[in-house]
């Protein structure tokens, strides 16, 4: 019986180094639902690569599937070269070792939707829980990290304050602090403003933007437009489990060449 | 001729051996040992039955199953009277028997308790403790266990005021808690009535006590105890008969009596 890390041949580097995230035929289903069906998907290192789509084309379980919160049912995801989720046992794909998707995962960042904080700590304490017990840092370092986290996405003043004392803008800019306190090397950003109100939309897109400046590799699931056209170097129109159309913002929004990519943007303007 | 002055005597602690006082104290810690024990287990098998592995998740259920579905009094006699036919080796005295079997049924309706309280936790948590790279464990320990400690303690509170009665039933195979001293000390003198009033007294006293002390833990927990004035507002009868909402001590509970 062999058991190998799947590693992949030189042959897949890009140009800037091994490819942050390369999804291969992605298949996943829900009972009889298909809501992935063959994906492919490559992000290099730096890149921020937008999502679009309807509400049930697959785009957030895509993401889901980057960081193996969904197990996929067919095709293979490899994190900067490493099979995510899996280990191949005499050619098959097995599930992995709990520790090895733990320790995979500990590099990806993954801001959610509804920001998922922990209520029963305060900011700070969100933010260093995953550094002190899972890296095993030290508390000081990570307490001085934290705080200098908060002062990056504008909120030292609240670095004791819990969830619920914070409005959903600031609640998701302690999520955004909380994911980097962990030094990732990418970051995935499932709807990060759809929960919010209109006017703290604005102060969470302000701090993605800047991580993008700061050449984060990140894989945004997101509604908002202007951001895509503006922040994004790679945009993916996703429709019924399929890639519909990609490619740069301008060609996506301006230039698109399919159908259904006309019809979902002319109803988001 | 009624005996207050026994009622009295006994009352006070004034009796010759201390009786009420050993037999008060063997209700405690009989009580607070099983009901320890009992969470415990609840919350491996909660665990369990919660598990998507048939291996854990069948035996939970029928561990569940057993211990909710058959009479206290039949487990504790089946252990005192039956364990000795079985392995004539191991004879567990009645304190022993006592303990065991009341943990065992004890960890059957926590278990239900814990299961309740875990899954009352947005499944996101545990997602987000998930995707910073945290193990199971770790998440249930230091992000879903305190979460779910808000919902399992009012219910747990409320385990332990039938624990702390339902020990009476010791007194069938001869355990002298207060139930039994009643019983075993006043046939001596046909004095059983005076005795037993003497023990009501105490396991009213008891679960009173218990009753003070579970508003005060449900009071610490509640996030919004600043803006709550009410208990302070509620007259002493109110409180002792555990009127409030439901988190505070309220009539309704989640198991009920047994």
């Amino acid at each position: 019986m062999s058991d190998t890390r799947d590693t992949l041949p030189a042959g897949y580097r890009g140009e800037s180094g091994l490819e942050m995230v390369r999804a291969e035929k992605i298949v996943k289903r829900f009972g009889d639902l298909t809501v992935l069906n063959g994906v492919d998907l490559s992000v290099k290192r730096g890149q921020v690569v937008v999502i679009i789509g309807p509400s049930g084309s697959g785009k957030t379980t895509m993401l889901r599937c980057i960081n193996h919160l969904e197990k996929i049912d067919d095709g293979r995801i490899y994190i900067e070269g490493e099979l995510m989720g899996y280990r191949i046992v005499n050619g098959k794909p097995v599930e992995d070792r709990e520790a090895n998707i733990a320790r995979i995962r500990a590099q990806i960042g993954f801001v959610f939707q509804r920001f998922n904080l922990f209520p029963h700590m305060t900011a700070l304490e969100n933010i260093i829980e995953a550094p002190i017990h899972v890296l095993h840092e030290s508390k000081d370092v990570v307490v001085e990290r934290a705080h200098s986290l908060l002062a990056k996405v504008g909120l030292a003043e609240k670095a004791n304050a819990f969830p619920h004392r914070l409005s959903g803008g600031q609640q998701q800019r302690v999520a955004i602090a909380r994911a980097l306190a962990m030094n990732p090397k990418l970051m995935l950003f499932d709807e990060a403003t759809s929960a919010l109100d209109p006017e703290l939309v604005g102060e969470v897109l302000k701090v993605m933007r800047q991580l993008a400046e700061e050449g984060m590799t990140m894989v945004v699931v997101t509604h908002e437009m202007g951001f895509a056209r503006d922040v994004a170097d790679h945009v993916i129109f996703m429709d019924k489990a399929v890639i519909v159309e990609q490619g740069t913002p301008e060609q996506v929004f301006d230039h698109c060449e399919n159908e259904r990519t006309r019809n979902f943007l002319g109803m988001i303007k | 001729m009624f005996r207050w002055d026994l009622v009295w005597q006994y009352l006070t602690l004034q009796d010759p051996n201390s009786v009420f006082l050993n037999a008060l104290w063997t209700t405690v810690w009989i009580s607070v040992l099983a009901q320890a024990i009992g969470v415990i287990l609840g919350l491996f098998l909660a665990l369990m039955r919660m598990s998507r592995y048939p291996f854990l998740n069948w035996p939970a259920r029928a561990y569940i199953w057993f211990f909710r579905g058959s009479p206290l009094l039949v487990q504790v006699l089946l252990l005192y009277d039956g364990l000795p036919r079985v392995l004539s080796s191991l004879l567990l005295p009645a304190w022993a028997c006592v303990v065991v079997a009341f943990s065992l049924n004890e960890g059957a309706y926590m278990s239900e308790i814990v299961r309740a309280g875990i899954t009352s936790v947005d499944p996101g948590q545990m997602e987000a403790a998930k995707s910073l790279g945290m193990r199971f464990s770790l998440g249930m320990r230091r992000i879903i266990l305190p979460q779910a400690a808000r919902v399992i303690i009012p219910p747990l509170g409320n385990e332990f005021n039938n624990m702390l009665k339902t020990t009476s039933i010791a007194s069938v195979i001869g355990l002298i808690e207060l139930t039994g001293a009643a019983e075993t000390y006043g046939s001596q003198d046909f004095v059983i009535f005076e005795l037993l009033i003497v023990a009501t007294v105490y396991y009213l006293l008891l679960t009173t006590i218990w009753g003070f002390i579970q508003a005060w833990i449900e009071n610490r927990l509640d996030p919004n105890r600043k803006l709550k004035t009410d208990i302070n507002q509620k007259t002493l009868a109110a409180r002792m008969l555990g009127f409030g909402s439901p988190r505070t001590g309220g009539v309704g509970t989640i198991t009920g009596g047994r």
